[in-house]
């Protein structure tokens, strides 16, 4: 049948296939070794058309239900070589799929709601800052409370956000929201507590933690913890999201007392805040952070108060002693908490002046607080309760550094953090020769193990408190600045 | 009150610690979004508008049942002067236009009798004294591939009778060598002449009898029932085109047309698995045009490529295009044709895409999933990855292996830059020399950069809004 010009046509009455499939088929034949072109088809005239016009001759009895194979070869020794080739295609081109039909994951907050059904379900974005507001948007439009995890978000987009959820009765929590608690969950940087009459609004994550830990302590549970974020209750978002989650905790029966940790509210936010709560069923207790304030610890002892609980003796471990061959006179405060800095901050100012908070003031002749979460450190970098490598490096730097009198460092347990913070920290302050203090703020439940933490940073050598004020105040003792 | 789900979007981590509490997590696979978008998604993100913009533009939408109300040439239901010529996709002048979009504009001239041989006609459109070229889309019009409307060919007239508002496609000529495809030998010619001659009143008369009858064919519902049917309306028009036969035959068979004219009638759209596409795509057009217009909505109402530049539009923006070169369809090609013969995409159909069918419902026609060499894992995957980007199902089209869910439908700019997922359109190939007709067919997506261009309009729009 191979004529000299090495074309070969031949037909198949009665094979059937879809032109789809047939096209198919011409191509897997077309790349076979020896081949130049290559047509299977049914015979249509549309097909015998673009055969022709390839210079096939197909014969004139071709019709419909004819199968044409069409090939020219460079080659013709290999003629039959094609023609299995032929075969084999076809065959395959019928052979049922393999490979599961899994579905792949929505890639928007907005498409994966739609398969999210649970009304209550929250909605948790931690995407870079400037895409987050995006995302959360998405959780407003559906209605769907949002906690919004993600640092640098514009406070423009959490005003468009905040407002667009007011009418909604959605709660956004954030942006920069570290922690929350919603019916005993924890959403980001959260302690395991156990359920009680407490409900916290929160516009600060690490004071939350403290109160958490303090409270559960005094064997007071928290049911929820709404974080606002801090920029709430300044002047531009005027406490719309504190205003929606007082409004939550007051609705829920088992709350006996709302305490709303913040800085202090802008003047007219504030006023407007302590109208909106003395008009709730539920008591609303301040926690205010700053110049003038009292601190967490104290403020904590207020809530046991008022709930008419005992305030127990906060727990230090393996208190330290001032150490006689340390000369150095500087308090190094390294810190993975914003507000725990800050309040520490607070406190060694009252004492001794003015505090720096940068890196040179780490390393400086004077004292120096700094919060290595701050969104300066923590630009392309996780949070130092994730990643404690900036922290140790200074940590390293600030144990060698003569003039260090003391060291100040926090630790925060929770869902969350790393697994066992203590594992890297406690070699790093048995190479300290001055004095060290630990806030540790954590919880029974929490997953790091409280009481091992506690004896890991014990054994290495640190005095270990749960109050934070109490830290900082045992600091400036050992230090000898409290006379 | 108990927390059972939480949905998460951004560091595993977190989810992590949200499941060890024994809490169910859906995660989100969140991406950056396209380079350069973050700002502008930003911005229209906040825009009070634009969730019941978008809300008022979907259902304006799925408001719309399409009527296949007359039958009539372009000179008479468009108004089109002798001259004009309408095209696909967006405007465009005869020097930059493709290979195929001048074969049809010189099949067209021949056709009106501008002049004798088609290859006449390229110094008339070359000087454009007495020629003048404008989109389908600007005249409520689609048009196929090169989609050449010229004032004597006949053209289907859709209404949406609860606003009378009108859209318009031409007859399709089947496939091959056809004028759609840029080819203009004389049996082109002859084939057009008898579709005026013949076809276009013998469909005018049936169509007319059967509105008499017992009202008008409902396009909309046809559409509804081929999905259903391993149509997706776009490459595949098998089902659809039957039905409409089912539909019109009776009046046709007793019109008083010769019954030779009837039986070839009847032989050419039953023997054109493609008739039906020119009834899907004004069904489409119509309901986008009804989502034209609202301010803020991020929905887009047309796709449409003229060869050389994919353009779209956008409800929010108005009748501005934003384009991009077209891209060329990766598939299979008739005979020995192969990639460097095919055109850029071009056409007006990618509008049954726009609408949520065609390549968007390939789940439901797995018999064309082989045109990209692909699966049927792969068809229920294209549909299931183009509701990423849309704002809503259409309850009318259903898709029976995806559980009778709806087709993805809306595209939204804001979620195509969010993800970079491109519309998956499904597309027949033409030459790129004039004359040659179709060369394939497969699959094709827009170029991705007109979709940030829409995207900072609507964002310069937004603040513009807001600021006063």
């Amino acid at each position: 049948m191979t004529g000299p010009t090495t074309g070969h046509v031949e037909l198949r009455p009665g094979a059937y296939a879809d032109s789809v499939t047939l096209l198919q088929v011409s191509r897997t034949v077309a790349q076979l070794p020896g081949v130049a072109a290559a047509q299977v088809a049914m015979a249509t005239a549309l097909n015998v058309e673009v055969l022709a016009g390839m210079g096939f001759d197909v014969p004139a009895e071709a019709g419909v239900n004819d199968l044409v194979v069409a090939v020219r070869l460079d080659d013709p020794d290999v003629l039959d070589e094609v023609l299995a080739g032929v075969d084999r295609a076809l065959a395959e081109s019928t052979r049922r799929p393999t490979g599961s039909a899994e579905v792949a994951p929505h890639r928007t907050t907005a498409t994966a709601l739609r398969d999210v059904h649970d009304e209550q379900a929250v909605v948790l974005v931690s995407v870079p800052g400037p895409s987050a507001v995006v995302e959360a948007m998405d959780a407003v439009e559906a209605g769907r409370d949002v906690m919004i995890f993600s640092d640098n978000v514009p406070v423009e987009h959490e005003l468009a956000l905040k407002r667009a959820a007011e009418p909604a009765g959605v709660l956004v929590m954030g942006p920069d929201c570290g922690t929350a608690i919603v019916d005993g969950i924890g959403l980001g940087f959260a302690n395991v507590v156990s359920p009680g009459p407490v409900g916290i609004v929160a516009a600060s994550g690490t004071g939350c933690q403290q109160l958490l830990a303090l409270l559960d302590h005094a064997g007071v549970g928290v049911t929820s913890a709404l974080g606002v974020g801090g920029r709430d209750l300044g002047a531009e978002i005027g406490g719309l999201a504190t205003r929606e989650a007082l409004r939550r905790l007051d609705a829920d029966a088992s709350v006996e007392l709302i305490v709303l940790v913040s800085k202090p509210p802008a003047p007219e936010v504030a006023t407007a805040i302590q109208q909106y709560a003395a008009g709730l069923a539920t008591p609303v207790e301040p926690a205010l952070l700053g110049a003038g304030q009292p601190d967490l610890t104290a403020a904590a002892e207020r809530v046991l108060q008022r709930l008419g609980h005992p305030v127990p003796t906060w727990p230090v471990a393996e208190p330290a002693d001032p150490v006689a061959s340390v000369a150095g006179t500087s308090l190094r405060g390294l810190f993975v908490g914003g507000t725990l800095a800050g309040e520490a901050r607070q406190i060694v100012g009252e004492t001794l002046g003015a505090v720096g908070g940068g890196l040179d003031d780490l390393h400086g002749d004077g004292h120096g607080v700094v919060d290595f979460g701050d969104d300066a450190y923590t630009s392309g970098r996780a949070h130092p309760m994730i990643d404690p490598t900036l922290r140790l490096d200074h940590l390293a730097r600030v144990a060698t550094d003569p003039r260090t009198g003391v060291v100040l460092l926090d630790v925060v347990l929770g869902h969350g953090a790393e697994p066992d913070p203590a594992a890297l920290l406690a070699p790093a302050i048995a190479a300290v020769a001055a004095p060290v203090v630990v806030s540790l703020v954590g919880t029974g439940g929490d997953p790091q193990g409280l009481e091992r933490q506690r004896a890991a940073l014990a054994a290495a050598g640190a005095e270990v408190h749960l109050s934070n004020a109490r830290a900082t105040r045992r600091a400036l003792e050992l230090l000898g600045a409290d006379r | 009150m108990s927390l059972d789900r939480v949905a998460t979007t951004g560091v595993d981590l977190l989810a992590d610690a949200v499941e060890a509490q024994a809490v169910d997590v859906t995660r989100v696979d969140w991406r950056p979004p396209m380079p350069g978008t973050e700002a502008d998604l930003a911005t229209v993100a906040v825009d009070p508008r634009r969730a019941g913009a978008n809300k008022q533009a979907v259902a304006a939408m799925l408001g719309v049942t399409a009527h296949l109300v007359d039958v009539g040439p372009a000179s008479e239901v468009l108004g089109l002067q002798r001259g004009e010529f309408l095209h696909a996709g967006p405007p465009i002048e005869w020097a930059r236009a493709s290979g195929p979009l001048r074969g049809g504009l010189m099949a067209g001239a021949a056709l009106e009798g501008l002049v004798d041989d088609p290859e006449d006609a390229v110094a008339l459109f070359e000087s454009g004294a007495t020629v003048s070229l404008e989109p389908c889309h600007h005249r409520g019009t689609v048009g196929p591939m090169a989609g050449v409307v010229t004032p004597s060919m006949w053209m289907f007239v859709l209404e949406d009778r609860a606003t009378g508002r009108r859209t318009h496609c031409s007859l399709n000529e089947g496939l091959g060598k056809v004028l759609r495809y840029g080819a203009y030998s004389p049996d082109v010619l002859t084939r057009l002449r008898w579709m005026g001659d013949v076809l276009g009143p013998a469909l005018r008369a049936a169509v007319r009898a059967t509105v008499d009858a017992q009202g008008p064919v409902d396009v909309t519902g046809i559409l509804t029932q081929m999905l259903q049917m391993g149509d997706e309306a776009h490459n595949r028009n098998r089902a659809g085109t039957l039905m409409l036969l089912r539909d019109l035959a009776p009046a046709l068979a007793t019109s008083g047309i010769a019954p030779t004219d009837v039986a070839e009638v009847l032989r050419f759209v039953g023997g054109n698995d493609h008739f039906f596409l020119n009834l899907a795509m004004p069904a489409c057009k119509l309901a986008l045009d009804a989502a034209r217009d609202v301010p803020g909505s991020t929905m887009v109402v047309a796709m449409a490529r003229n060869g050389t530049d994919f353009g779209i539009q956008v409800s929010g923006t108005g009748d501005e295009w934003f384009t991009g070169p077209a891209q060329v369809a990766d598939g299979l090609y008739l005979g020995d044709y192969g990639p460097d013969d095919a055109n850029p995409d071009i056409g007006d159909s990618a509008i049954t895409e726009t609408a949520g069918i065609g390549g968007f419902a390939m789940a439901t026609a797995p018999a064309i999933v082989r045109l990209v060499g692909g699966s049927v894992p792969d068809a229920l995957a294209t549909t299931r990855r183009m509701h990423e980007i849309t704002l809503a199902e259409n309850p009318r089209w259903s898709v029976p292996v995806l559980e009778f869910q709806g087709t993805p439908t809306g595209i939204d700019v804001t979620r195509v830059c969010r993800t970079g997922i491109l519309p998956q359109i499904n597309t027949g190939m033409a030459g790129k020399v004039a004359g040659v007709g179709q060369v394939g067919a497969g699959l094709v997506t827009p170029p991705a950069e007109i979709f940030p261009q829409a995207l900072a309009r609507l964002a310069e729009l937004s603040t513009r809004t807001h600021t006063g």
